[in-house]
């Protein structure tokens, strides 16, 4: 059994037909326990979504540009067009995934149109509306959304997120980001786990409040001590052993945005990646993993502040 | 005893904790563990999780569990494959969109699988299932990406349909199903598992 708690069971995204159910928080939350102990690889193309299956991804994300080339043309960045997805979808029989603008319902729509498995609302792309994200229990497909803290994570999911992801750093290749956001909630869970086994309710509820997160969801937290959904490490990811770290965190799995296709190796170190997200207790398995990449084909990536902070994008 | 839960990829910890609440209902005592690679010849049945199926044969071939499997079967281990683990036991994949898959496969069991075969994820459904022949007769079935068993071979029962779909196989000691038993909170499957020990 997972969790379905804070299900709305009269959402507009769940069909009832006489004798099934579609879009029900088991059956979106559920498909994200599927990617669990997996990598999830960005790609622009059908031939690069062909070498991340090959390579064992469990799912590809569509964009227009990797969120490495996203920093380095500026401007506005918004979904991937129609015809990629479409391409993608009949090149892989993996799960494929899209981002859309935070808060951009239009966007989404033309996604759940075009028959995605998941959507990322994501702050790789250029924030569309500066005060609210999407309401997501309105969709009949999963959404995934970054988050930087508990109470972040769980407003997401208070709107229907169906799987959490750290925000971390896109498009830099550095790891630091992300590992202060994983360490950021898994403080919080042991926070209020620790008010609730001191059976201090009143706590909870100051800690709930101050965290903007909704009680019930802050209780359910705190007597399960993990989020009620999946929670993936992303945003600057670049090499096996980041992967394992991530994993050591007690993520459930690995986004790779940039670290793959804008490397010099993509396609053993796709396969690399997988193995290390796999095998993360393993120490021998990993260092197996790190010898199938070339240190010096790692992207160049951005080790200080870079000009564009993405995971400041957008409401928090 | 031991019952290991195939550790490569997919949802491992939710099938040992259904395993683990199956054990009092089915009368049995045992250790329920992760194992990888040459670890699966250690236990006495395997679960083999859901997941993506791609992702979890090419794993298994790369660290050589996948022919550790299949001779483990062979020669009797109960096994229970879940969606993807049903997949990995089949002999033959199609993908019900991109044709042939060619993914590597334990193949220990004669049938043959479509994959995504109900459609994709905003076709993933819940609906109430029979298995009378294993003694369950009303099941809340979790279809995410769903296949179903298009050919059985010889001796390989089909013990659930859904609209004339084989969505749960049987053959003596194994047994898969399109569905997810782990997220349904009903552990009758997974008891019923562990009575073929």
């Amino acid at each position: 059994m997972i969790s379905t708690h804070g299900n709305r069971p009269d959402a507009p995204g769940l069909v009832r037909t006489a004798d099934s159910v579609r879009g029900s928080a088991l059956v979106k939350r559920g498909m994200a326990h599927m990617l669990k102990g997996g990598v999830v690889m960005d790609v622009t193309s059908a031939e690069q979504a062909r070498i991340a299956e090959e390579a064992g991804a469990v799912a590809v994300m569509v964009l227009d540009k990797l969120p490495s080339e996203v920093r380095r043309a500026g401007g506005v960045a918004r979904t991937a067009g129609v015809g990629v997805i479409e391409e993608v979808k009949k090149a892989v029989t993996i799960p494929v995934m899209a981002k859309c603008r935070i808060g951009h319902w239009a966007e989404a729509r033309v996604l759940e149109q075009s028959d995605v498995d998941m959507i990322d609302e994501s702050e790789v792309l250029t924030p569309a509306d500066p005060k609210a994200h999407i309401w997501k229990w309105d969709y009949t497909i999963p959404f995934v959304c970054g988050a930087r803290s508990l109470g972040e994570a769980l407003r997401r999911v208070e709107e229907g997120a169906s799987m959490i992801r750290t925000k971390g750093e896109p498009g830099t290749g550095n790891v630091a980001e992300a590992i202060t956001h994983v360490k950021a909630v898994n403080d919080m869970i042991r926070h209020a786990r620790s008010l609730r086994d001191a059976g201090d309710m009143q706590g909870l509820a100051l800690a709930a409040r101050s965290m903007g997160a909704p009680l019930h969801l802050v209780e359910e937290v705190a007597r399960s001590g993990r989020l009620p959904v999946v929670n993936f490490a992303a945003g600057g990811i670049a090499t096996p052993a980041d992967a394992a770290q991530m994993m050591s965190l007690g993520c459930d799995g690995i986004f790779v945005g940039s670290g793959i296709f804008d490397s010099s190796d993509p396609a053993a170190r796709a396969r690399a990646v997988v193995l290390a997200t796999s095998s993360w207790r393993d120490h021998a398995a990993v260092r197996r993993a790190q010898g199938m990449v070339d240190e010096r084909g790692s992207m160049g990536g951005i080790g200080g502040e870079p000009d564009l902070r993405m995971q400041e994008q957008g409401p928090q | 005893m031991r019952v290991g839960v195939l550790d490569a990829q997919g949802d491992v910890y939710e099938n040992l904790r259904a395993v683990r609440s199956a054990l009092k209902p089915a009368g049995k005592k045992a250790d329920v563990v992760r194992v990888s690679g040459a670890a699966v010849k250690d236990v006495d049945a395997l679960v083999i999780p859901g997941g993506e199926s791609t992702a979890m044969g090419r794993l298994c071939s790369g660290d050589g569990s996948l022919d550790l499997i299949r001779s483990r079967i062979e020669s009797g281990m109960p096994v229970l494959g879940v969606c993807a683990g049903l997949v990995l036991l089949s002999k033959g994949v199609t993908d019900s969109t991109a044709g042939s898959t060619g993914q590597p496969l334990v193949g220990a069991l004669d049938v043959d699988i479509v994959r995504n075969a109900f459609g994709r994820q905003s076709q993933s459904f819940e609906a109430a299932i029979s298995m009378e022949e294993i003694g369950i007769k009303r099941y809340n079935g979790v279809f995410i990406r769903a296949p179903y068993v298009s050919r059985t071979g010889d001796g390989v029962k089909g013990i659930a349909s859904l609209g004339g779909r084989v969505v749960a196989v049987k053959k003596g000691a194994i047994l898969g199903t399109a569905f997810h038993p782990e997220l349904s909170g009903d552990h009758s499957l997974h008891a019923h598992f562990l009575g073929l020990l």
